[in-house]
């Protein structure tokens, strides 16, 4: 039964993710100009003759049905078009830059977890205390600051005041390190390699801490406010009329069941920090995928723009849908 | 009108309004009560009331000129420290331009945007919301199923993609942001109009002989309008963050116009000589949007506490 269910919910995705692919392929009609002249970049050294060519290579002398048709035609594929600027597939210029974004978002997943999960608790535990209070304005800071602005903070004051950590880049130049999964942590742990494992930690802080304070804060919020409603509970007053220690009422019964919708928050997190983070490798030079979307923009690389939202809104879908069938696992009152 | 029309109706319009009008006015009093019990929110409030002032009279309180500076008195740093000016409080910029100055400049932009983008998200989204969950139908399904798209792309990467092909500037930026923006407003009023719709005074006002798009305005919309009044400021807040990141990217609003998301990204070239260049115009980010949440926050808490789970 449960297979069914999440057979069907799989099969939701399914349209919205055909209805994204129309909506990018609009994105360049919406572009004035030409698109043989936007994908051809500024380059002027081309002839008439071979624009025809291009033209009938793109189909753009067909109607727009018919376009639309080949590119989705493509894109089921796993063919995102050409990139002319790089002179590459868009398809592997992103998958190049994956690896970094999913370690800076492990990093930033990481470091919000690790402030979030007590500091909820905390909170809720002792409600109205300074802690809460201090703790849910720190919160509210985190939730009204603009990410780009924490960065360029934490630079000043670690990289430029104290030196201690790095502001740019993801492992020094002294460091020698053999790829294996092209993430950097990871692969200096798998070949031993400790001088690299520290320079790789060092460069992911300041980016982790910046996107994580941000997760940190609404992850905070909601755990809290789950938490207070949970601990207010019959099933709470019984575990302490039992005689359960503090410890294991709040541990055991009533996080499981805060934990929730925190698990949702966190998993809609993941969907935006994978898909949707330009900002924050801007302001540390992180070569992830954000960076590469902003040069692309900068470049007028209109197949890498457009293959890369298409990507985004795909993984952003895809984590929504995991979080959803994680959510019945959690909660078995729940169906799809 | 026909002369069988039932007496409260020859009484006439007159009478509702004095009773609307009335309703109106103890709710403001309510609001203005609540407020006052609640020194934070009606501080945010006043901080957001400042700052549209400062917006506003930007000509008025400042001396220096925003856009055009003295080359020789590039980055003079911030009063305080050393070497510092009063006539130059926060210190000046690359290109010798007081940093006050443009941050009071700057408030125009971010209040702008920031209004205006809100401002079109609730009349769309309240409008095709009221209609979409009054006659549902395939009206309904087809902008609800094109709301969920919208909801399939993260807020930033839709923005910066609609930016890219639209190009920079004033206008494209509030386009960018309400074509997604609308949709929250959308989901919130359709599903309160679906709840409304089948009450008694709708059937009333029905029977009575009112229109339907009469009902949807005059009967509807009045119970609905405080949440959407609540979620506009929430809403608010974000808008500025989204103008302010665009605008850093050198998506949105383009220098010399001062923009505090341009101002910080044009001072990351001079952390190690000018600190205060990036770190003011974004501490007037953090300030006004603070001020904007925990006003929203407030109303919230007092005029729709429902809208608190999310």
């Amino acid at each position: 039964m449960k297979a069914v269910k999440i057979l069907e919910r799989v099969l939701t995705t399914l349209p919205i993710m055909f209805g994204v692919a129309i909506i990018v392929f609009f994105f360049i009609r919406l572009t004035p100009g030409d698109p043989v002249d936007i994908m051809l970049g500024r380059s002027a050294a081309v002839t008439q003759r071979e624009i025809d060519q291009l033209r009938h290579q793109f189909h753009l002398d067909e109607p727009l049905h018919v376009q639309l048709g080949y590119f989705l035609a493509d894109a089921a594929r796993g063919n995102l078009g050409y990139s002319y600027i790089r002179n590459k597939p868009v398809v592997d210029l992103l998958a190049e830059r994956l690896p970094a974004t999913i370690e800076l978002t492990i990093g930033a997943l990481f470091i919000s977890l690790i402030i979030a999960l007590p500091i909820g608790i905390l909170s809720a535990v002792r409600q109205n205390s300074l802690l809460d209070r201090l703790s849910m304005a720190g919160a509210f800071l985190g939730i009204s600051m603009p990410g780009f602005w924490l960065g360029i903070v934490l630079i000043l004051f670690f990289a430029v005041y104290l030196q201690m950590l790095p502001a740019q880049g993801r492992i020094s130049y002294e460091v020698q390190l053999q790829e294996i999964t092209g993430m950097y942590v990871i692969d200096s742990i798998l070949t031993r390699n400790l001088p690299a494992l520290i320079s790789s930690l060092k460069h992911l802080a300041l980016p982790s801490i910046t996107l994580g304070a941000g997760v940190a804060a609404i992850i905070a919020r909601v755990l809290r406010s789950s938490m207070l409603e949970v601990l207010r509970s019959d099933y709470i007053k019984l575990a302490r009329a039992k005689g359960a220690t503090e410890w294991d009422v709040v541990m055991k019964h009533a996080l499981r069941n805060a934990l929730i919708p925190t698990v949702t928050v966190v998993g809609l997190q993941v969907g935006v920090l994978l898909g949707g983070n330009m900002i924050v490798p801007t302001v540390f030079s992180w070569p992830g995928l954000g960076r590469l979307v902003v040069d692309a923009i900068f470049n007028r690389d209109f197949p890498l723009i457009q293959g890369a939202v298409m990507i985004y809104a795909i993984t952003f879908v895809l984590t929504n849908l995991v979080v959803d069938i994680m959510y019945t696992y959690l909660n078995p009152k729940i169906t799809l | 009108m026909t002369a069988h029309a039932p007496p409260r109706v020859t009484r006439g319009w007159d009478y509702t309004l004095r009773i609307r009008l009335r309703l109106w006015w103890r709710a403001i009093a309510e609001l203005g009560y609540e407020l006052w019990q609640r020194p934070f929110v009606l501080l945010g409030g006043l901080v957001v009331a400042g700052f549209i002032l400062a917006a506003i009279f930007a000509d008025q309180i400042t001396i220096h000129n925003p856009t055009r500076g003295t080359l020789l008195l590039r980055f003079e740093p911030p009063a305080w420290e050393a070497g510092g000016e009063w006539k130059y409080p926060f210190g000046t910029d690359d290109q010798g331009r007081d940093l006050l100055t443009r941050i009071i400049y700057g408030t125009r932009v971010s209040l702008a945007v920031g209004l205006l983008s809100v401002g079109i998200s609730v009349l769309v989204g309240t409008a095709l919301g009221a209609l979409a969950g009054y006659y549902r139908g395939w009206l309904d399904e087809i902008l609800s199923r094109f709301a969920e798209l919208l909801l399939a792309f993260p807020f930033l990467i839709f923005a910066i993609g609609v930016m890219a092909f639209l190009g920079p500037g004033f206008v494209n930026l509030v386009m960018a942001l309400a074509f997604k923006g609308w949709v929250e407003f959308f989901r919130l009023v359709r599903g309160e109009v679906l709840a409304e719709r089948t009450k008694e005074y709708v059937d009333g006002a029905r029977v009575a002989g009112q229109g339907n798009l009469a009902i949807i305005v005059s009967e509807i919309l009045p119970n609905v309008i405080q949440s959407v009044f609540v979620l506009g400021t929430l809403r608010l807040g974000y808008m500025i963050i989204m103008e302010a990141s665009l605008s850093f990217l050198g998506l949105g609003i383009q220098p010399p116009t001062p923009a505090w998301g341009s101002m910080v990204a044009s001072g990351r070239d001079y952390l190690l000589k000018a600190w205060w260049v990036s770190t003011f115009p974004g501490l007037a980010i953090l300030w006004l949007v603070v001020a904007i949440n925990i006003f929203g926050e407030g109303l919230r808490d007092i005029l729709d506490p429902r809208l608190k789970i999310e």
